[in-house]
């Protein structure tokens, strides 16, 4: 029988749209309504028939749990990394870390610890996406054009309606970096954004000398990383006339040396506009609960992720303990992957036990020693993720059945199994 | 099983009852009358000599929600010298001021405290506040919701809105987010920050809509009293922490024209400017207007000498308070034309004029305020200092040698210009018990905890008495929570999850047609999502709901 959900939050990107109508006749699944086309895939995709294996051979759900346990067991320092889950996921995998002494670090670790690195510095002013919705007169992307989150532009920068009759004529939309796809930054009437065209390792330069010329320094060079000095000279007025600007970044997307340098050189441009006028930055990610995760940590440990709990407490590292670091300096001896939002991220591989949390779909790429199929929150269970923003937490729906079982669970049994 | 307390010395102030020696019997978690006779007693503990109170409540402390968590992530530096480890019973973690869930939970049951309170819930971040609170074992919890900044209410206001339909609103709005009650932050302030004003007094104006904080806190006021909402609404005033905002706060205490008020962190509100450095004590006029207003409560937000973190849903405040941030870092969040919020980390000093006079001023408020059944122990945790330092400043207020001891110690023109080395007064254990159980119970109508009488809740510290009340209050000898026994000699002994206190007023329900325009037009989260189900308290939280009645 098909039945028809409304108000679906889409769990496939950090911005969960919780508009989406989705159809369901049990097992199949079909977008109706507001799904962008990574959504559609996401929801349409068919439940792939496959078993947990051991090895690669074909075992039951109990007896691949067990042979887990027995790994975990045998070993002294885990690694639990992935953590493509929801937050019951992440309150047992935190569990399980706790018991076990575990290293703890999300898929997207690299990116998140970008930005808590400039907040545990100097800290920042941000914004969510209500806000920019409804206020923001200007948006100065940096080093992203927001493609990976599909309908950001519609949801927060295009809307048909604002609370204070800001028009969408009237919003400057400025990028700045390379390889950007710029036509969603064109207004519905066709006014042009600002662009910037540099090297993402130029952002930092270019950003520090707005910053200057808006503080009241004079340049006397030509060109700064090759953008002529008028340009950034007028674009500085045009930033200062701003009632509410906001300045976008996708930390995962930067991806040059040190782009906690980069990021810190926004929030510290935004915070100097706050002397005068409203000024905060926004930041997109949040792809594979990677929020979730990184949020539930700092609340259950104290810390945001890349944790070692081996020596009983938290020990927070975030450079020490990255999923690659510890394998490559062998600090951990078995291997524990999460994914269950995306059948793309593969774990990495390492010559120690490895088990394999993943959806049914994944082709891992070697043969882990537990492979687990695992449903996914928001469309074979209910649960809960948090936003990129790191302020709204949606529910997710169970819009079909799977005969999978979540992560929560299967890592419930295997605490269970090791108490 | 029947499990007897023999022979305790009792201080149950609901029932008038000040340290007699009695026995309480329990029950299935409750407290009963003494049972006949051939009912067999599975469990006596002889508690000759010690005290008996209820479990303590917290009634103003910041445990849970995004501004919480933002001060654990951005300080890391905080938690170094206070790690947790794990033990076979309990999960490890890290305190100091912006501590772990989970050592939280402990901690505050490790100290007898058994319910607490987070204050500034802002309502388009509840699910995870409640997500926090529910990893927060040990304790009962509950939350007032933040309005007053959020676009809605001041649409709703400023287009002359009935107050009934506001009432709806608000009603709506507690049920939605599963509060306990309302609290409103710098009315209007965080809004008018938004639109560039940097200071709100009671009557100026929002830029945009033309309402004053007067009007929202009448308007909020109004809602919760017709509601019938039992906790009044929890007031962070205009001007925190502003010289010469005790003007500001004994007008707010007028405004409200005998209605029921709860004036939270008020020291931080109770400021003169007089004085070489135009900052002074106006702790004897906000004492004086709270003795001879009897509708006001307050929580006095005690500051304590050491590092903290200050957490506040005032961005305005709070950004004009960042250039004193110590370590010098701070975050500031605009939030979902809904709310904001500031966390600015700060060093109290004793040796600092300023700081030194805020902690006389705190005391000052505790000892001149007549009616311990209207100020509660708070120290605004983490705002003034951690909730771990509440021993300390029951000894202060219990103690005065030990209080003059710390007074000569301070910022010596401080000392000089507080009133505070003159003030004769001893709380004394029955007082303790009223602000910290009994009055906190009544003001939030919690009627079957805050007292020790036959059908309470068997929440229950027994504590050694000591000359030194830190020692005392630090380390009980028993808590039971819900007749469990779950911390011995000062430790755990048993793990529990604790519920969460809500209430549920009634409204019209036709208040959802505005609400759903409203959502679909400018929000980015529809509003069959934005309101919490009692299963994700329940299932997804690990949690039970404990529904209190309105009035």
């Amino acid at each position: 029988m098909m039945k028809e959900f409304a108000e679906v939050t889409c769990p496939f990107c950090g911005l969960l749209c919780d508009d989406l109508v989705i159809s369901s006749n049990s097992h199949h699944l079909k977008t109706i309504k507001n799904a962008c086309a990574k959504a559609t895939s996401c929801f349409e995709a068919p439940i792939v028939d496959i078993k947990p294996k051991i090895k690669n051979k074909a075992v039951s759900i109990e007896a691949a749990i067990k042979h887990a346990i027995e790994i975990l067991s045998a070993s002294y320092t885990p690694l639990l990394t992935g953590l493509g889950t929801d937050a019951s996921g992440m309150r047992q995998l935190m569990n399980l870390a706790d018991l076990k002494g575990a290293v703890i670090d999300h898929m997207h670790g690299n990116a998140l610890m970008r930005n808590t690195l400039v907040m545990q510095d100097l800290g920042w002013i941000m914004t969510t996406m209500t806000e920019i919705r409804n206020r923001a007169d200007m948006i100065i992307f940096v080093g992203t054009d927001a493609t990976n989150y599909p309908r950001f532009f519609e949801r927060a920068i295009w809307p048909n309606k604002s609370m204070f009759g800001l028009k969408n004529e009237e919003k400057d939309i400025i990028y700045i970096g390379e390889n950007l796809n710029i036509r969603s930054g064109i207004s519905p009437k066709g006014k042009k954004p600002t662009v910037l065209k540099c090297q993402n390792d130029d952002i930092n330069e270019i950003i520090s000398t707005i910053h200057a010329l808006i503080s009241g320094s004079t340049i006397d060079v030509e060109k700064v990383a090759g953008i002529k000095a008028g340009v950034l000279e007028k674009l500085a007025d045009k930033i200062k006339q701003a009632s509410y600007g906001v300045i976008v970044w996708a930390p995962a997307e930067l991806n040059v040396p040190h782009a906690e340098l980069t990021i810190q050189s926004l929030t510290e441009l935004a915070k100097y506009l706050t002397r005068s006028t409203r000024f905060s930055g926004f930041t997109l990610g949040g792809n594979d609960g990677a929020t979730t995760a990184n949020s539930l940590c700092a609340w259950q440990s104290g810390y945001p992720l890349r944790v070692n709990f081996n020596k009983g407490f938290p020990d927070y590292e975030p450079n020490r303990y990255s999923t690659n670091n510890v394998l490559k300096n062998k600090e951990v001896d078995s291997l524990l992957w999460v994914s269950s939002f995306s059948d793309t991220h593969k774990p990495p591989k390492a010559l120690i036990p490895s088990i394999v949390l993943a959806m049914p779909s994944t082709k891992i790429g070697y043969t882990p020693d537990v492979f687990i199929p695992v449903s996914t929150p928001g469309i074979d269970h209910a649960g809960q993720l948090n936003r990129t923003d790191t302020v709204i937490t949606l529910m997710l729906k169970k819009l079909r059945t799977s005969p999978y079982p979540s992560v929560a669970n299967v890592i419930e049994k295997m605490i269970e199994g090791l108490r | 099983m029947y499990i007897k307390l023999a022979n305790g010395r009792i201080y149950d102030p609901i029932h008038g009852i000040n340290g007699e020696q009695r026995d309480i019997y329990i029950h299935n978690g409750v407290i009963t009358r003494k049972p006949g006779i051939n009912t067999k007693i599975g469990k006596t503990y002889d508690l000759k000599g010690k005290v008996i109170m209820s479990g303590a409540i917290d009634i103003h402390t910041h445990i849970g929600g995004g501004k919480v968590n933002i001060a654990r992530m951005m300080l890391p530096e905080d938690h170094e010298k206070d790690l947790v480890a794990k033990t076979s019973l309990t999960r490890s973690g890290c305190g100091y001021a912006a501590p772990s869930t989970l050592t939280t939970g402990y901690r505050y049951a490790e100290m007898g405290y058994t319910a607490c309170f987070e204050p500034a819930m802002v309502p388009s971040n509840a699910r995870q506040s409640h997500m926090e609170m529910a990893d927060t074992p040990m304790v009962d919890k509950g939350a007032y919701a933040m309005l007053g900044s959020d676009d809605f209410f001041l649409r709703m206001l400023s287009s002359k809105k009935d107050q009934a339909a506001i009432s709806d609103y608000v009603a709506w709005i507690i049920n939605a987010t599963k509060s306990m009650g309302i609290k409103v932050v710098n009315p209007g302030g965080i809004n008018a920050f938004k639109f560039n004003q940097r200071e709100l007094d009671l009557d100026e104006q929002n830029r945009y809509y033309g309402v004053s904080p007067r009007q929202i806190l009448l308007s909020l006021i109004r809602a919760v009293t017709e509601l019938g909402v039992p906790h009044p609404l929890h007031v962070h005033g205009c001007n925190l922490g502003v010289p010469g905002n005790l003007n500001t706060t004994l007008e707010t205490i007028k405004a409200v024209e005998g209605m029921r008020m709860h004036m939270t962190h008020i020291q931080f509100h109770s400021y003169g400017a007089e004085g070489d450095r135009k900052f002074s004590s106006g702790a004897a006029e906000i004492a004086e207007a709270i003795n001879s207003n009897p509708n006001i409560s307050c929580d006095v937000g005690q500051v304590l000498f050491n590092q903290t973190v200050t957490a506040s849903g005032d961005s305005l405040h709070q950004y004009a308070g960042h250039w004193h941030a110590h370590p010098k870092k701070w975050v500031l969040m605009d939030i979902e034309c809904d709310a904001g919020c500031g966390i600015v980390p700060f060093k109290y000093r004793d040796k600092n004029f300023v700081n030194a006079l805020q902690w006389a001023i705190g005391l000052e408020l505790f000892l001149l305020v007549n009616d311990p059944w209207r100020i509660f122990l708070t120290t605004d945790h983490p705002n003034g200092a951690p909730f771990t330092s509440y021993p300390h400043l029951i000894r202060l207020l219990m103690d005065k040698s030990f209080r003059n001891d710390m007074l000569s110690t301070i910022n010596k023109d401080a000392a000089a210009m507080s009133t505070l080395g003159s003030i004769d007064r001893e709380y004394s254990l029955y007082e303790v018990a009223i602000m910290t159980r009994a009055a906190p119970a009544k003001s939030l109508g919690l009627k079957n905890r805050g007292h020790l009488g036959a059908g309470a809740i068997a929440d229950i510290t027994v504590y050694t008495d000591n000359k030194d009340k830190e020692r005392m209050f630090s380390k009980p000898d028993y808590v039971f929570k819900d007749g469990d026994l779950i911390v011995s000699n000062g430790k755990v002994v048993k793990v529990v999850n604790g519920g969460t206190h809500i209430v549920k007023p009634g409204y019209d329900k036709t208040i959802e047609r505005s609400l759903k325009r409203y959502f679909d037009d400018y929000q980015t989260m529809s509003m069959g999502n934005f309101k919490i189900d009692d299963d994700e308290i329940v299932e997804h939280g690990n949690g039970r709901l404990i529904v209190q009645p309105c009035m």
